[in-house]
C-alpha cells in the first residue's frame, strides 16, 4: 500500500522517528520555557545539560556499573543537583540586570562545558548500549517499530503531561504561574521566591538531563549532541511562543513530525525546515503560535 | 505644617515604627526620610497628592523597592536587612494599588496562593463566609474578576494568611459606590477586630470616618500628622498639602 | 584625551610591523577588530543582542573569496561582492528579526544565522568541510598586496575608513536616535520616530562591516571555512566587545587583539605542567573563552575600556561617557 508514491512503512517509520525527535524537542522545549517564564533567563547551557545527562548515564554505566533503570532517575537528578549550584552560586549574581547578560553567562558556561567534555572524551562519541528489556522489535502488524523508541515516546509524553499537570493543577504549579507574572509580588505575599527559582531552574535542566538518557542509546554520548539541539530548540520556542505549557509541548511534537516528513519527500531542505517554519511564523504571527507577547 | 513631634514612648510595642526612611527606584531619590509609628489596632491614613511617595512608602516597607535605608520595625522585630516573603511572614498582608491578582490563576487559587503564617488565622470556610461572592466565582480565572470582585479578593487573600498588619494601596480607587461602601464596612469591621491597617487613600469621605490617625506626606517627607478628632480643625491644611 | 587615544592607538598600529611583529597576525587582528566594531555599531548602540553575526562575517569571506578565486573577479570587486552579500543577508535578516525584542531577537538571530551555517555546509561552491582554500589576493589599485605587509597597510587604511564611518554616524542625529530607541523605545515611538526602520538600517550596517570584515579575512589568510559561519564565531565576536567594552569606540578593537592573541598563545603554549598535572593547553580554547565569558558577565560587565574611561573619568582625564550599554 502506498501514499503519494510512497510504501506505508517508510511513511510509518518516518512518522515515528519524527515523533522521537519530537518528544526530545517537547522535553527540552518545555524546561527551557519554564526557566524563561520565571527566571527570564534564556537557558544557554540547556543543551549541555542535556548532553550532561547523557554522559552521567554512560558514566553511571562505564565506571558504576548501574544500568540503564537507574540512570534513568539519578541523571536528571545529578544534572538537576549541578544546576541548582550553578543557578544559587553563580546565575543569582545577575537576577536584577539586563536579561542579556544572564544569556551571555549561560552561553560562556555551554562553552566551558561542552569544551571540557570534547577535550576528555574527544568528538567521536561514547557508545552506550539499549538496555536488554527494550530491545529488538515490536510487531505492530501493519508494520514494525523498535521497542526502544516506542518508550522514549511514551516516557516523554508521561513526563511533558505530567509537568503539565503539575504546573496548571497544583499549588506550587500555581506558585509557579504566579511567579511567572510577576515574581516580586508573590514574594510580598510571603512565598520563598528565590528558593521556587533555584527549584524550577533545576528542575528545567533536569528535564534536559532525561532527556539526555533516553537519547543516549539513540543518539550516542557526542559532547556536541546538545549544541546542535539547542539550536532548533530556539527555533521551536520562537515558533510556539513562550505562553503557554501545552502549547510547547505540541509544538515540539508537532515540528518532529513535520521534519520527519519532510525527510520523506524532500530531505535536503529537512534540517532547515524547522527554521523555515519558523520564518514564516514570525512574518504571519510575531508572537509564536501560542505566545502572549508581541 | 513641619513634621510633628512622635507620640510619647508608646505603652506597648508599635506593630509597625519606620525611622528615617529613604527609598530608591534606580536612581530616583523619592522618600527622603520618613518616619512614624503605628499602633496595634491603629488605622492609619497615608494621604498626598500623586507622586508624594505614598505608594512607595507601603512597597519600602514590604522592600519592594530598588532600594532603601533606614529602620523598620514590625512588632519590634527590624525588618531592613529582610527579603519581603520574611517580612510577609511576620504577620503583614499587602494589597498593592493595583490589586495584584494573578491572571494566569482561578480566583480560588488566587486565595490560596499566600501561605498561612499563623494557625490561628481563618479558616477557608470563614473567608468565604466573609466573602460569599469569591466563593461563587471560585473557579473564575482571575482575568474574568471585576474589579471589585479582584479587589475583595486581593484583601481576602491576605486575611486568610493570618496577617495582623495590613498595608492597603488605594482599594476604593476605580470602583463603583456600592462595592465602595462594601469595602467601608469591611475595613470598619476589621477595625473592630482589632486589625493594624495602614491606608494609602485619596478619598478622604473614605477615610475620614475610618482612620485614627492621618499622616500628609509631601516630596517623600512627613508634612503633617493629624488624629482624628482634630481632622476638623486641620481640613484648610491637609487640604493646601493635597493641592485641592 | 578621548581624541588621543585612538590617534596613540593607530600610531601603533603602524610601526608595529617594525618592531617584529608579524603583518599577518597583525592583519588577523584588524579584520576581528573590524568584526567586532560591526558588532558593536549594533548590539552596543541599539542595545538588542545579535548571535547571528558571523553569518555575514563568513558569508562576506565566502562570497568574496569564490569571486576572486572562480570568478577572477580583481580583489576590490570582489570585495564589494562580499559586503553586497553580507549587506543583502542583513537586510533580510533584520527584517525578520526586528520584529521581535530582547531575548526572542537574539534566538531569531542565532537560528536564521544556522540556516546559513546549514547552507554552506551543504553549497557546493562553498567546498563544505574543506572550504575554500588558496583564495588569490592579486592586486589592489595597482598595489601589491601580495605582500603581507603592503596587505597590512590596505587592510589598516580601510580599518580606519570604517571606524571614521562608524563614529560618524553614531555621533550624528542618527547615533542619537539609535540611543533614544534603546533608552525608551516607548518614547520614541510617540515621538513620532520610525523605529524599526532606525534599527534595521543600523543592523544592515552593521552586517554590511561585518561582511567587509570577512571578506578581508578570506583575503589575508587565503581561506573561508565552516568555522567562520559558525554559531561559536557569532559567540567570538561577542566576547571580544564584552571584554572590550561594549558600546565603546575603542572597545572592540581592544577585545579583538585580546581574544586573537590568546587564541594564538594558548596554541604555542602547547602542554603546561602544574605539579603533577600536564595540561595540554593548544586543545582548551573553547574552555578558556566559556570560563573568560562568563568571569566577564559577572565580574567585568564594563570591559577593559569601559573600566579604564571609568578610572581615568573619577580623575578628570577623560570625558567619561558612560558605554551605551549599561549593566
Amino acid at each position: 500500500m502506498t501514499i503519494l508514491g510512497l510504501p506505508i512503512q517508510v511513511l510509518l517509520g518516518q512518522l515515528t522517528i519524527g515523533l522521537i525527535n519530537g518528544s526530545f524537542y517537547a522535553l527540552l522545549s518545555l524546561g527551557l520555557a519554564i526557566i524563561f517564564g520565571l527566571l527570564n533567563v534564556i537557558n544557554f547551557a540547556h543543551g549541555a545539560f542535556f548532553m550532561l545527562g547523557a554522559l552521567a548515564a554512560w558514566l553511571a554505566l562505564t565506571v558504576g556499573a548501574v544500568n540503564y533503570w537507574w540512570a534513568l532517575a539519578l541523571a536528571p537528578l545529578a544534572t538537576g543537583l549541578f544546576g541548582i549550584i550553578v543557578e544559587r552560586l553563580l546565575l543569582r549574581r545577575l537576577q536584577g540586570l539586563d536579561h542579556l547578560y544572564s544569556l551571555l553567562f549561560t552561553f560562556g558556561l555551554a562553552l566551558a562545558i561542552e569544551g571540557t567534555v570534547r577535550d576528555i572524551y574527544g568528538t567521536s562519541g561514547l557508545a552506550y548500549p539499549v538496555p536488554a528489556a527494550l530491545r529488538g522489535p515490536v510487531d505492530l502488524g501493519f508494520m514494525r517499530l523498535p521497542a526502544y523508541r516506542i518508550w522514549v515516546v511514551a516516557v516523554a509524553l508521561v513526563v511533558c503531561f505530567g509537568t503539565w499537570a503539575l504546573i496548571e493543577k497544583t499549588r506550587i504549579g500555581s506558585y509557579l504561574r504566579a511567579g511567572t507574572e510577576n515574581a516580586r509580588l508573590v514574594q510580598a505575599l510571603g512565598i520563598n521566591v528565590p528558593l521556587l527559582v533555584t527549584l524550577t531552574y533545576g528542575f528545567g535542566v533536569a528535564l534536559a538531563g532525561l532527556a539526555g538518557v533516553l537519547a543516549a542509546p539513540i543518539y550516542q554520548v557526542q559532547p556536541q549532541m546538545g549544541s546542535s539541539m539547542l539550536i532548533i530548540i530556539f527555533a521551536v520556542v520562537v515558533i510556539g511562543g513562550l505562553g503557554s505549557t501545552m502549547g510547547t509541548i505540541l509544538t515540539g511534537l508537532t515540528l518532529g513530525v513535520i521534519e520527519g516528513l519532510a525527510k520523506v519527500f524532500y530531505p535536503q531542505a529537512s534540517s532547515t525546515v524547522v527554521f523555515m517554519i519558523m520564518v514564516v511564523v514570525l512574518l504571519l504571527r510575531p508572537a509564536g503560535l501560542f505566545g502572549k507577547e508581541a | 505644617m513641619t513634621a510633628q513631634s512622635l507620640p510619647q514612648a508608646p505603652l506597648t510595642t508599635p506593630a509597625l515604627s519606620v525611622r528615617d526612611l529613604h527609598a530608591w527606584y534606580g536612581h530616583s531619590h523619592i522618600l527622603h526620610g520618613i518616619s512614624f509609628d503605628v499602633a496595634p489596632g491603629e488605622v492609619v491614613a497615608l494621604l498626598g497628592r500623586n507622586g508624594s511617595g505614598r505608594t512607595t512608602t507601603l512597597r519600602a516597607i514590604m522592600n519592594l523597592v530598588g532600594r532603601r535605608e533606614g529602620s523598620i520595625l514590625v512588632a519590634g522585630r527590624e525588618t531592613a536587612k529582610l527579603q519581603p516573603h520574611r517580612i510577609s511572614r511576620l504577620g503583614i498582608g499587602y494589597c498593592p494599588e493595583e490589586r495584584g491578582i494573578f491572571a494566569s490563576l482561578s480566583c480560588e487559587e488566587n486565595l490560596l496562593l499566600p501561605p498561612r503564617i499563623r494557625d490561628e488565622a481563618m479558616r477557608d470556610d470563614e473567608i468565604y463566609a466573609l466573602f460569599p461572592n469569591l466563593l461563587r466565582r471560585r473557579d473564575a480565572p482571575g482575568t474574568k474578576l471585576s474589579g471589585g470582585e479582584q479587589q475583595m479578593l486581593a484583601i481576602a487573600r491576605i486575611l486568610r494568611t493570618g496577617a495582623r498588619t495590613l498595608l492597603l494601596d488605594e482599594i476604593s480607587e476605580g470602583l463603583a459606590p456600592v462595592i465602595v461602601d462594601a469595602l467601608f464596612d469591611l475595613i470598619l469591621k476589621l477595625r473592630e477586630l482589632g486589625f493594624t491597617i495602614l491606608l494609602v487613600e485619596q478619598n478622604l469621605h473614605f477615610t475620614a470616618p475610618l482612620a485614627d490617625r492621618f499622616i500628609v506626606i509631601e516630596r517623600g517627607k512627613v508634612a503633617l500628622e493629624v488624629e482624628a478628632r482634630d481632622l476638623e480643625a486641620s481640613t484648610a491644611a491637609i487640604d493646601r498639602l493635597l493641592g485641592v | 584625551m578621548n581624541r588621543l587615544a585612538p590617534l596613540a592607538l593607530l600610531a601603533l598600529a603602524a610601526i608595529l610591523p617594525f618592531a617584529g611583529v608579524y603583518p599577518l597576525f597583525l592583519t588577523k587582528c584588524l579584520t576581528f577588530a573590524l568584526f567586532a566594531m560591526a558588532f558593536n555599531l549594533f548590539t552596543g548602540y541599539v542595545g538588542l543582542l545579535s548571535i547571528g553575526h558571523a553569518s555575514f562575517f563568513g558569508m562576506g569571506a565566502y562570497i568574496a573569496g569564490y569571486a576572486a578565486k572562480a570568478w577572477g573577479m580583481p580583489t576590490p570587486i570582489a570585495l564589494l561582492a562580499g559586503i553586497a552579500v553580507a549587506t543583502a543577508l542583513g537586510a533580510a535578516f533584520g527584517a525578520i528579526a526586528i520584529r521581535r525584542r530582547g531575548i526572542y531577537f537574539a534566538m531569531i538571530t542565532l537560528a536564521l544565522a544556522q540556516m546559513v551555517y546549514f547552507f554552506c555546509s551543504q553549497a557546493p561552491f562553498t567546498g563544505a568541510e574543506d572550504g575554500l582554500q588558496n583564495i588569490p589576493r592579486g592586486t589592489a589599485f595597482g598595489l601589491p598586496i601580495g605582500n603581507d605587509l603592503v596587505f597590512y597597510y590596505f587592510v589598516l587604511a580601510l580599518t580606519v575608513l570604517a571606524y571614521l564611518f562608524i563614529q560618524t554616524i553614531i555621533a550624528k542625529p542618527f547615533g542619537e536616535t539609535l540611543q533614544a530607541i534603546r533608552d525608551n523605545e516607548p518614547r520614541a515611538i510617540s515621538l513620532g520616530y520610525d523605529v524599526r526602520t532606525y534599527k534595521l538600517v543600523a543592523f544592515t550596517i552593521s552586517a554590511a562591516i561585518a561582511g567587509l570584515a570577512g571578506s578581508l579575512k578570506a583575503f589575508a589568510l587565503g581561506v573561508a571555512t565552516l568555522p567562520d559561519v559558525h554559531w561559536t564565531q557569532s559567540g567570538n565576536v561577542i566576547l571580544m566587545c564584552l571584554l572590550g567594552g561594549m558600546g565603546t569606540a575603542l572597545g572592540p578593537i581592544v577585545g579583538a587583539v585580546v581574544i586573537v592573541l590568546l587564541e594564538n598563545q594558548l596554541g604555542s603554549l602547547g602542554v603546561i605542567r602544574l605539579g603533577v598535572v600536564s595540561i595540554d593547553l593548544s586543545t582548551k580554547a573553547p574552555i578558556v573563552i566559556g570560563i573568560v565569558f562568563m568571569l566577564c558577565v559577572l565580574l567585568f560587565r564594563r570591559g577593559i575600556v569601559g573600566e579604564l574611561v571609568a578610572i581615568l573619568g573619577k580623575r578628570g582625564l577623560a570625558a567619561e561617557t558612560a558605554p551605551s550599554h549599561t549593566s
